[in-house]
């Protein structure tokens, strides 16, 4: 499957400036683990010592919280879009 | 007159300069204003304080920026009121609001939204932003007005009419998203990236815009002769308040405008319909699990608190607690603190004053203790929460008849006090 992903201004020193790209996987887990071999240093950002998702880092699939899916195995299709954001405080 | 050094993560103490950041590039973890106390403390006394403005800038030396004339609409000062009658229905002893519906625009977000700005505009923005639950987006669109700034303020599309007006009536851009806060805020997290040039409030100045909620803190000490609460409760949306409510006891000490060491308890309020961090808290467990809000309480509808894990943290090392309540209690709340003390709170207010209620009875907050609740935004901006619960006691036609047949006030309304004195 070939996904989109959208990479945060904090993440970006790491794709070259590109704010997008365009990856291959079968799940969330998949896709963000082929940025991390496409654009390297990407895991250590993204997750923990325990291998999930950092504790300030939200991760939507086709704008929906993985966290309300299966987290890092939601299956994705073709076309879908994941965004990686940072969270931000309430108002 | 400014004390900031820079600003450093929480989470992995990286530093970084006082520019447009707030979360850590490294661990996404959310930056922190980094101040010289030392020389805060030299320059700052409770006289220097006493001779400020009335305003939260009267305690600018604590403040992320320094401007001569900041971009202020009033705000902070607002009364502390003593509160015997809701304390005598809750079984408490010494009991206050923080009544802080008295704010321009109705809500504490002045607070922060004035710091943010004036930081914002120090920076060199131009475009005010942020991503609301409604009081924000007052607040914002309020203050950009009056700075001359545009505003971009992005809100769930369901908002209270009121909220929209109040937002509205400024003239800046006010875009409904089809969607929760959440939602909303996602969507905006996105923008910040694509819309550098923009001072997104609670995104890429969020580091300093969490600093105004300090003087919620500030204010209650000075208020009290310089003394601290044992307790203050305080509603929970994104937890950044009451984490920063904490922090701001703990820097007047720091600071020595307190003698003791702070230990004040500090206890949450959430909405049933969204308790993300009361459910955590409950359960004993670390993990703030986001949940999708449906509650009345549309301003504490955050379902995926970014500061959760910190008030979490700030509620357990303190020995404070944790409850949530429905919306039939929230409106109980709204309309016993209206009765027992004048003050019109919106839900969120009911929130606070039907989990004081809860902590009160299963004896969290303590009758011997000095309790501050937290009243955080206006009535009026969520009356429409109450209009199926209140309304005029009888509706008559313009008669003496009709007023009798339709009224029974009770005969010692008929008996002023003046009078019953004389009788004695």
């Amino acid at each position: 499957m070939s996904v989109t992903v959208r990479i945060p201004t904090q993440l970006r020193t790491l794709t070259g400036g590109a704010g997008e790209v365009h990856l291959d996987g079968a799940t969330v887990g998949d896709v963000l683990n082929a940025l991390d071999s496409a654009h390297a240093g990407m895991s250590e950002r993204l997750f923990d010592a325990d291998g999930g998702i950092r504790r300030f880092v939200n991760v939507f699939l086709a704008d929906e919280d993985v966290r309300f899916l299966q987290g890092l195995d939601t299956p994705v299709v073709d076309g879908q879009t994941i965004s990686v954001v940072p969270a931000v405080a309430g108002g | 007159m400014e004390h900031v050094t820079g600003l450093r993560c929480r989470e992995c103490a990286r530093t970084y300069p006082a520019e447009a950041l707030h979360v850590c590039d490294f661990c996404f973890g959310p930056l922190e204003v980094a101040y010289d106390y030392e020389a805060i403390a030299a320059s700052t006394s409770r006289q220097t304080i006493a001779e400020g403005p009335s305003t939260i800038w009267r305690y600018a030396a604590l403040l992320p920026v320094h401007d001569p004339s900041p971009i202020d609409l009033g705000t902070g000062c607002t009364p502390l009121v003593r509160a015997d009658r809701l304390a005598a229905e809750l079984g408490l002893g010494e009991l206050w609001i923080k009544n802080d519906t008295a704010n321009p625009t109705g809500s504490f977000k002045d607070r922060v939204v004035s710091v943010a700005l004036t930081k914002a505009r120090q920076l060199g923005f131009k475009v005010a932003a942020c991503a609301s639950t409604g009081n924000l987006a007052n607040s914002v669109a309020a203050h950009a007005a009056r700075a001359g700034m545009t505003s971009v303020v992005f809100i769930p599309h369901d908002l209270e009419t009121a909220k929209i007006v109040t937002t509205a009536v400024y003239g800046g851009n006010l875009v409904a998203v089809e969607g929760n806060y959440d939602d909303v805020n996602r969507l905006c997290a996105e923008l910040a990236s694509e819309h550098p040039s923009w001072a997104f409030v609670n995104i890429n100045i969020r580091t300093y815009y969490a600093e105004g909620s300090k003087t919620l803190a500030f204010e209650v000490a000075e208020q009290l002769g310089w003394r601290l609460p044992d307790h203050v409760v305080v509603p929970i949306a994104s937890g950044s308040q009451l984490t920063k409510i904490r922090k701001g006891f703990d820097e007047l000490h720091t600071v020595g405008l307190i003698d003791e060491a702070p230990h004040v308890r500090v206890s949450g309020a959430q909405a049933a319909g969204c308790s993300p961090v009361a459910t955590a808290f409950a359960e004993g467990s670390d993990v703030i699990r986001p949940v999708k809000p449906d509650t009345v309480a549309k301003s504490l509808a955050i379902g995926n608190p970014a500061d959760g894990w910190y008030a979490l943290d700030a509620i357990r090392s303190t020995g404070g607690g944790c409850g949530s309540v429905t919306d039939d209690e929230i409106r109980d709340g709204i309309r016993l603190l209206a009765r027992t003390e004048g003050i019109f709170a919106e839900t969120a207010g009911g929130v606070t004053i039907a989990t004081l209620a809860k902590l009160a009875a299963d004896g969290t907050v303590r009758r011997d203790e000095r309790v501050v609740a937290y009243v955080t935004g206006h009535g009026l901006k969520t009356v429409d929460a109450l209009a199926a619960s209140v309304g005029p006691t009888a509706t008559i036609a313009p008669t003496m008849e009709a007023f009798a047949s339709a009224v029974d006030l009770g005969s010692d309304l008929d008996v002023r006090a003046d009078q019953d004195r004389s009788d004695r």
